[in-house]
Order: structure tokens, then C-alpha cells, then sequence
């Protein structure tokens, strides 16, 4: 079968909730409408679908959210060594008040609600138009709803090296807030920007980030998702990259009763790089998905998927990751890893691993494995008088350090360590 | 110091027989080496007494200085000051050398109810412990001997001894896959610890590393016992004729 061949994967039926759109300008207007229409000819996910196999949607598409409790244990702050713009978003909505202003050297940075009733060009083309492109060969429609229903998230644009790091921090307060964001990033050609995420945001989280990385950009990604033990979440990462460029996003997830990550990403220049990392732990009444796609349509361009997980007491973790290379994008280097580990019987790790290749002259690699601890390792470390549950820790962090060590400042990933770290420790009591 | 008494151990998975009946004392700052044919039981000795899962003994006692070694955890054993230098050096991706050994040496300290060590202390000695071993930086940065040499490997099981200064050392075949200098390096490493205080135990096949690890006695193990004692002539009646005789002589 050609690649032009190739349909979109057909439902048999679908359910759509009653959704109003949002007032504003003229073009998010366009926008939303045609999102929605998009969302509509989907329906929303249902477990029988193919990507949804191994996580059940039906509380993301539920009308309203499962309540979740305020987790308020003493938790280790993250980024505190970082100078950053700090945004807040409680239970979703942008709050000026506890926010630094929105002025960095290099960037220009609005809500969107502001820049959705204002006419700014370089947004009006951008929003929705990467989720909307990514819609085929796989529907996304939560995040075609994302698309037709935010008012909330920020649009940002860098077109020098920014300044410092911007630090989006969604807090958690009322047990039934249903929360959509919506960020459009747009790196201009050399642009470099460094972009931070923390927190649980709400009991429901749906959440799309749309960045545009033009040629020789270069974007930095860094989350911790997490925290409320109870807390619900859909997040979609579109990127489209431009000749050069560089992409690299991690993201850590600890607690959290649904989570499910996307990162679409397509290369459309030559000579770009990306790299999607994750390390997440779960414990208990927790289910973690991480679904990559990732499309080679430039030359000469490397793409790196490292995804860890490590599962107790009955987590589940999920892995889809596709590497589709494109007749043209010859040259290509996709690389893709995804590892659980499982600390007792009862946890479970899937992984799906997918490539699709059109051209000939292309390297990909991709490798799965589960397993628990090494025996021998453990050993080795206990003969030496490391206590055993310490030397678990080491063992578990060393494993997930793998993921870690894809962060590129050294500062962010000793952070990303230290909150794994203290995370251990709380549980030994 | 180490006091073995009719030590019976099975493998826990199949119905196999390991140990018969090993009876060993080794008194302080005395050197004893354990020789004997492939399959003898001189490796499941040394594990037994680290405290390696997959072994059940049946009967018998080993004794650290009158504390029951088989009672304990494999940290409790570590703590109470014995070490074992492993016949394969486990390789443990991720986990940085020096962190390791930083965390092992506090690790024994605070068990024993020491002060721990500051970084800077640490750091102080086990570079110049590292540099009579002749392990560089490097070695220290890397993570737990991946992508070290089988040389490199063994060196860092000394200066692992070095650094955590047990009261008895069981060396399982150190001298494997060493070449004649990297044995020397790893035999002067070894003699360094000696103060007349620390024992030791080394297992080997062979009695040229006797050469430089001088023992005091020498035994000759063969299918789960100790068959015979001696002096380091021993050793050399073994390198000349073999097992076969003192096999044949003892039955």
C-alpha cells in the first residue's frame, strides 16, 4: 500500500457531548467551529478503538469530572533554582494576580483570551492548525475539543534566545474543576526558549500545546505532572519542525489516577532533531499512557522516544509509539525505547511499538522490555551494606535516570531527580 | 575471626547438594585459601557466607567473631565487617561509581552507629585509596563497573575493600581473567590491607596468585568438604600433580 493510500481509521459509531462554543473574535470563532466539526465527524474516544486498547476514556469524555481530592502532603517544590516567568493557573483559569508580569527579553507572551479577541496574525494561522493536521492518520478528538472549547492557555512567541525559562504552574483547588488549556508557541527562526509545567491543574485535565519550531529554533520542554493522587489528564504535544531545529521534551509523572500524554510530532525540514522523554511512577490506582506519533518528512532528521516506567501495587503503564519515515525523508535516524519495571506481581506494563517506513535509506531502532529488579544487582549492593529498600531506590532511580538523562540543563534534571528521590523516601515513611 | 561448622547447604531450586559438612577457622590476621577442582562448592561457600538468596542450609553455623553471620541480612553481614569480592563484578547501569561507594561506606557507618563521612572526606580518601590501584577519575564517574575491563572490574573490588575496611575478606577467584600485571596490581592491593588484624580467605584455582597473596593455610575442598589442610606447599603440590592424587589419597 502507497502512504497516499492510507485512510484515516474509520468508527463505527460515536458520541458527541452537547458542547457550546466559547464567545470571541472572529478567527478563534473559525477556528473552534471548525474544530468542533472536526471533533464531531470522530466522536469522542470509546474503549473499543484502536489507540484506546489499553486505556478506558470514559472518564475524560464523561459530562462532568470525577471529583478528586486535594492532595496537600508537603511536597518538594520544583524549579526553585531556576529564575523563570512564573504563570499561574488555578483550576485552569489564568490568574493574574499570583503571575509575574507577561515581559521576557525575546519573547512576547498573551493569554489567550486576550489574543483570541485581538487580531494577531502569526496566532490566527497557528491555533488549532498542528492538532487539526494531526488528525489524520489518527483521530484525536480530545483534543479537537480542546481546540473548540479553550478560552484559557497562553499564546507565545520567541523570536531571540528568551531570557529565562517560562513556568506555567496549574494548581489544584476545587474537587470538581474540569480544566482546558490550550498554549500556541511559535519559535521564529533561532529562537530558543525554554518551557516549564508543573502541577495536577484540576480534577480533569485536557490540555493541547501547539508549538511551531521554525529553522535552527531550538524548544525545551520540561514537565512534572502529578502530585493529586485522584486528579484526571489528556494532554496532546503538537509540534511541527523546521529545517535544523531542535525539539526535546520530558516529562515526569508521579501519582494521578488517569493519565494519557500524546506528542505528535513531524518533521518537515531537513537536518532537525527530536527527542520525547518520559519517566513516570506509579503506585496503586494508577494508569499511565504515553502515546507517541511521530512523523519523518525532511531529510537527515533524528528522533529519540525514551520512556520509563516503573509500576507497584496494581499501575498500569502504557506505550504506543510510532515512527512513520515518509517516501522523501531518506536518511532518517528514529530511535525508540520504552522499559517497566515491576516492582511486584500485580502491576502491568503495555507496550506498542510501531514503525511504518517508506523510504529505503533509513536507520530506526525500537526495543521494549519489562521486567523487575536484577537479583544480582540487588545483591551486589546489599553485600556492600546498602540497605535493601535503599538499594531499590538506587536501582529504581538508576532505571529512570535513563529518561532523566535526556534533560538537557543539568540544573532542571537534578530537580526532575530530587522530587523522584523525595517521592521514595515519603513512601518508606 | 570466621568460624564455619559443619556447614550443609542446598540449592533452593533443585534438589542438589552443595555443601557437606565445610569446617573452617580462620583466626585473626591469618590468610587462608580455599583450592579445588571446578564445581567443589568454593564459590557457593563464599555466597553462603554473603548471604546470597537460592541457597537453603540444611545445618551448621557460620560464625563472625561469635555473631551469627547466617541470621543476617547481606547489609548486616557487610556491616559487621565482612566482604565479599565477587568472581563477576555485577554491572549496574545508571548507579555512578562514586555515588555507590559513598553510599555503601555511610551506609556501614550508620549501621554501626558512626558518624557518617562529609563529601569532602570521602572524596579525599578514596582518591588516594583509587590511585595506589591505579583506577583514574574515570573509573570513578562511570557507572558501576560498565564498560570496565575484567582488570578494571577487579581493581574496583578491591578498592571497594579498600574503602569499606572489612575485618574479613573472602576474595572468590579474583585472579580470574586477570593477566600476570593486573594480578600483580590486584595482589599488592590486597597485601596493602594487610595489617595483622584483618583476615582473609581467598579462593582461587590456581597457586600463582599464592605467590603473591602469601597464605598461612591452605585447603583443598573438594565435592562440599574441606578434604585437606596445610601449609603453602600445599598449594604448590597442587599446581605440580594436580587434584587426582590428594583426591585419590583422601579416599
Amino acid at each position: 500500500m502507497m502512504y497516499a493510500d492510507r485512510k484515516p481509521i474509520k468508527k463505527t459509531a460515536y458520541v458527541m457531548p452537547d458542547v457550546a462554543l466559547p464567545t470571541g473574535g472572529k478567527w478563534i470563532t473559525e477556528a473552534r467551529k471548525s474544530a468542533l466539526a472536526s471533533a464531531s465527524e470522530y466522536g469522542m474516544p470509546q474503549k473499543r478503538d484502536e489507540y484506546w486498547k489499553y486505556t478506558d476514556p470514559t472518564t475524560l469524555t464523561s459530562d462532568t469530572p470525577t471529583p478528586a481530592a486535594i492532595f496537600d502532603a508537603d511536597e518538594i517544590s520544583l524549579f526553585d533554582n531556576v529564575d523563570r516567568v512564573k504563570l499561574f493557573f488555578v483550576d485552569g483559569i489564568f490568574n493574574a494576580d499570583m503571575s509575574d508580569a507577561l515581559d521576557l527579553a525575546g519573547v512576547e507572551i498573551e493569554t489567550l483570551e486576550t489574543a483570541g479577541s485581538a487580531d494577531i496574525l502569526w496566532v490566527s494561522s497557528l491555533y488549532g492548525t498542528l492538532e487539526r493536521n494531526a488528525q489524520r492518520p489518527v483521530p484525536r478528538p480530545l483534543a479537537a475539543l480542546n481546540t473548540a472549547t479553550a478560552t484559557q492557555g497562553t499564546v507565545i512567541r520567541a523570536t531571540g534566545k528568551g531570557a529565562k525559562p517560562i513556568s506555567l504552574i496549574y494548581l489544584h483547588e476545587d474537587e470538581n474543576s474540569d480544566a482546558t488549556i490550550h498554549h500556541t508557541i511559535k519559535l521564529e527562526k533561532g529562537a530558543d526558549l525554554t518551557i516549564l509545567e508543573n502541577g495536577p491543574a484540576a480534577a480533569r485535565f485536557n490540555k493541547v500545546m501547539e508549538v511551531e519550531v521554525a529553522d535552527n529554533a531550538s524548544f525545551h520542554h520540561v514537565r512534572a505532572q502529578g502530585r493529586d493522587h485522584e486528579r484526571r489528564a489528556v494532554t496532546h504535544i503538537f509540534a511541527r519542525l523546521g529545517t535544523a531545529s531542535s525539539f526535546k521534551s520530558f516529562t515526569l509523572t508521579v501519582n494521578g489516577v488517569l493519565t494519557r500524554n500524546e506528542a505528535i510530532i513531524e518533521f518537515t525540514g531537513d537536518n532537525a532533531h527530536a527527542t520525547v522523554a518520559g519517566a513516570c511512577a506509579g503506585d496503586g490506582d494508577f494508569h499511565h499512557d504515553d502515546t507517541v506519533f511521530i512523523t519523518h518528512d525532511g531529510v537527515n532528521c533524528e528522533s529519540r522516544q525514551v520512556y520509563k516506567k516503573v509500576l507497584r501495587n496494581g499501575a498500569v503503564g502504557v506505550f504506543q509509539g510510532k515512527i512513520l519515515v515518509k517516501p522523501d525523508a531518506q536518511k532518517t535516524d528514529g530511535y525508540q525505547i520504552s522499559q517497566g519495571l515491576l516492582l511486584d506481581d500485580n502491576s502491568t506494563f503495555q507496550a506498542k511499538p510501531e514503525l511504518e517506513i517508506y523510504a529505503d535509506d533509513v536507520a530506526c531502532s525500537h526495543g521494549s522490555t519489562v521486567g523487575a529488579l536484577d537479583d544480582t544487582a540487588l545483591f551486589y549492593l546489599t553485600s556492600r551494606g546498602i540497605p535493601h529498600k535503599e538499594a531499590q531506590d538506587m536501582l529504581t532511580l538508576a532505571f529512570l535516570g535513563e529518561a532523566i538523562d535526556e534533560i538537557e540543563d543539568d540544573t532542571l534534571a537534578d530537580d526532575i531527580r530530587a522530587r523522584l528521590e523525595r517521592w521514595m523516601a515519603r513512601r518508606h515513611g | 575471626m570466621l568460624e564455619i561448622k559443619n556447614l550443609c547447604v542446598d540449592l533452593e531450586e533443585e534438589e542438589k547438594t552443595i555443601l557437606k559438612g565445610v569446617d573452617l577457622k580462620i583466626g585473626e590476621g591469618e590468610v587462608h585459601a580455599i583450592m579445588g577442582p571446578n564445581g567443589s562448592g568454593k564459590s557457593t561457600t563464599s555466597y553462603v557466607l554473603a548471604g546470597k538468596d537460592g541457597y537453603e542450609v540444611t545445618d551448621g553455623s557460620a560464625t563472625l567473631n561469635g555473631e551469627d553471620l547466617l541470621d543476617m541480612d547481606p547489609e548486616e553481614r557487610a556491616a559487621a565487617g565482612l566482604f565479599l569480592a565477587f568472581q563477576y563484578p555485577v554491572e549496574i547501569p545508571g548507579v555512578g561509581n562514586m555515588t555507590f561507594l559513598r553510599t555503601a561506606v555511610n551506609a556501614q557507618r550508620k549501621t554501626r552507629g558512626e558518624e557518617e563521612l562529609s563529601a569532602a572526606e570521602f572524596l579525599k580518601e578514596v582518591r588516594a585509596k583509587a590511585k595506589s590501584l591505579k583506577i583514574d577519575a574515570d573509573m570513578l564517574k562511570r557507572p558501576v563497573n560498565v564498560g570496565f575491563s575484567g582488570g578494571e572490574k577487579k581493581r574496583n573490588e578491591i578498592l571497594q575493600m579498600a574503602m569499606l575496611e572489612p575485618k574479613m575478606c573472602v576474595l572468590d577467584e579474583t585472579d580470574s581473567g586477570l593477566d600476570v600485571d593486573a594480578m600483580k596490581l590486584v595482589a599488592e592491593g590486597v597485601n596493602a590491607l594487610r595489617d595483622g588484624k584483618r583476615s582473609f580467605l581467598v579462593i582461587t584455582h590456581y597457586q600463582r596468585l599464592l605467590d603473591h597473596i602469601k597464605p598461612d593455610v591452605v585447603h583443598i575442598m573438594a565435592d562440599g568438604k574441606i578434604i585437606k589442610s596445610g601449609g603453602p606447599e600445599l598449594a604448590l603440590e597442587v599446581e605440580n600433580n594436580g587434584y587426582a592424587d590428594i583426591l585419590a589419597e583422601v579416599a
